[in-house]
């Protein structure tokens, strides 16, 4: 293992300390419990949206606090879910009074922490909501595996939600919101290098030369299948094509609800891409692939959505959601009506994304 | 009967178990999950034992709380809310108590695997470790209702515990990251399952070593 580290187990806390002293206008950084939040949090009548997940996807989500974004961004370990504990004492330190909104990927280990902590917070008597994200359709069903993974679509939401509360939407109206942009929202990643945590200090997974992992998710697991490497157009139209052929897919999520004052399963049906749709197209790489290849994608992806009566007419291009130093990308296509368009387009201000300010 | 000390013991023992099998869980994770169950759980129970000071003239419940609520703060993860769940569902059956019957112990056993159920909404046969606990607890019934002693009850949920454990391997993963490879998830033993087997054998051996 070849690491910018000093030892594996400050790898984490470590670089939290360096973001807070490159970014002190923007953030700041609690430690036990680890939290990031806004330094002028917290917003007076203001709904707080809260992310988290494990290290090593950056900038992804400590990178994305500040206004117009995220209010507080829990760091877990490596690829490990944060713990209940820290987004309780997040929700605490940023709660503007108008509640919380929690931002959760579909895996199995965020799922039940940010359950955990939404009852804890709920005790605390701030209300709060989470919403799932899952719109990785490299996971075909939801009846035999956890259901889709939580990827791109994760950051457009975080922007999107965060210029809403920033409007002044309620935190129901945020959290329909929110649900929203993940039905319209569908991502998909090919991964053509394994990566390496501290803590282990070798491969998460074996891809021999030559092998690319299609359907590759953010925790350095393997994807859904192991095929020959082939050329950037030919990848990005496995991708591109399993996106826009994507239909129907119907889950059953646990969200709390408000009036029954408990857990309540919905169902969930993602609506289809139609022609004349217009979309936001979004190129991630995966931590350890240069832009110049990206834009390699992207010029293949406009050029299929063109011939599919698609338009494109917003996009995103560069590492935002990685998985350490992994060589790969996942291209995520979400569904635009002009409510989202304006909160796209609205100002943001944190240590990895900002514009309009 | 289980004594406060034993159950002391038995959490110390487990996160020496724990400790000594990091590796072994981390690869047998790393196979079919995301290589982190060893670390994670190591962590955990380091930090747990570390609070057993504070609560070692407390009752079991008050014990079992306080392992559970470091769990859930320190291990994070799947195994963090799921360990978590299991020691603080298995505190609140046994509140004030300074020693447990059988059937106490059996309520506890059976009140932890219900959490975990809840929590993480899988169900046997989804290669996770209920396919460990739900066994174990049926055979405790059925040798607490045969009028075993504790210590032979135990040792028939460690037996059916094993079982259970060797069964996860041919199962295709239904739940947490390893459904995500589908058919490839066949072939290897569950690691979550593994630890599960090992915090009721650790049970029996404390149990064992120091009598009824």
């Amino acid at each position: 293992m070849k690491k910018l580290i000093n030892k594996p187990e400050d790898f984490v806390r470590e670089s939290l300390e360096g973001m807070a002293v490159a970014h002190s206008d923007l953030i700041k950084v609690n430690y036990d419990p680890t939290f990031v939040y806004r330094v002028d949090a917290p917003i007076r009548g203001k709904v707080a949206i809260i992310s988290g997940g494990g290290s090593g996807h950056e900038p992804m989500h400590a990178g994305f606090v500040g206004r117009g974004m995220l209010d507080a961004a829990c760091p877990g370990e490596v690829f490990t879910s944060p713990t209940p504990d820290q987004m309780l004492e997040a929700a605490k330190q940023v709660d503007g009074g108008a509640g919380i909104l929690y931002i959760v990927k579909n895996y199995s280990g965020d799922v039940m922490n940010f359950e955990m902590a939404t009852e804890l917070v709920r005790s605390e008597g701030i209300p709060s909501l989470n919403i799932l994200i899952d719109d990785d359709v490299a996971v075909k069903d939801s009846l035999y595996t956890q259901g889709r993974r939580g990827v791109g679509t994760t950051v457009l939401a975080e922007k999107i939600c965060g210029a809403a509360a920033e409007e002044g939407y309620d935190l129901s109206q945020i959290a329909n919101l929110c649900r929203r942009v993940n039905l319209h929202g569908r991502s998909m990643g090919i991964a053509l290098t394994s990566c390496t945590t501290p803590a282990k200090g070798t491969p998460t997974f074996e891809l021999g030369d030559g092998k690319i992992e299609l359907g590759i998710g953010i925790h350095g697991e393997p994807g859904i299948e192991r095929t020959d490497i082939k050329s950037v157009d030919e990848i990005t139209e496995i991708l591109t094509r399993s996106l826009i052929e994507d239909t129907g897919y119907t889950r059953t999520v646990r969200e709390w609800h408000e009036d029954k004052g408990e857990w309540t399963d919905v169902e969930l049906i993602d609506p289809p891409l139609v022609k004349g749709d217009r979309l936001l197209a979004f190129v991630n790489g995966m931590g350890g692939t240069p832009v110049s290849e990206l834009y390699l994608v992207y010029r293949k992806l406009a050029e299929i959505c063109q011939q599919q009566g698609l338009q494109i007419v917003r996009n995103l291009i560069g590492s935002y959601i990685t998985s350490l130093e992994m060589q790969g990308c996942s291209i995520t296509l979400l569904k635009l009506d002009d409510e989202i368009i304006r909160l796209w387009d609205a100002p943001v201000k944190t240590p990895s994304w900002r514009w309009g300010v | 009967m289980v004594t406060q000390a034993q159950i002391l013991q038995w959490l110390q023992a487990f996160a020496l178990e724990i400790e000594q099998n990091k590796t072994y869980l981390t690869e047998l994770d790393a196979a079919i999950g995301d290589a982190d169950h060893g670390i994670n759980m190591d962590r955990g129970f380091k930090k747990a034992i570390a609070q057993l000071p504070n609560v070692a003239d407390k009752d079991i419940g008050s014990i079992l709380k306080t392992v559970s609520m470091t769990l859930i703060s320190s291990i994070g993860g799947a195994s963090g809310p799921l360990y978590g769940t299991w020691f603080l569902r298995a505190s609140a059956v046994v509140v004030l108590k300074q020693q447990l019957t059988k059937q106490e112990l059996l309520q506890l056993l059976q009140a932890g695997l219900d959490g975990v159920l809840q929590r993480g909404k899988a169900q046997l046969g989804d290669k996770t470790m209920i396919d460990v606990l739900s066994p174990a607890v049926a055979a405790f019934r059925q040798a607490v209702e045969e009028n075993q002693t504790t210590v032979e009850a135990m040792q028939q949920a460690v037996v059916a515990a094993q079982k259970g454990l060797e069964e996860t391997i041919p199962m295709q993963a239904k739940k947490g990251r390893a459904s995500y490879l589908g058919e490839r998830s066949i072939g290897h033993q569950d690691p979550g399952g593994t630890s599960a087997y090992l915090m009721l054998k650790s049970l029996l051996e404390v149990l064992q070593s120091s009598g009824e």
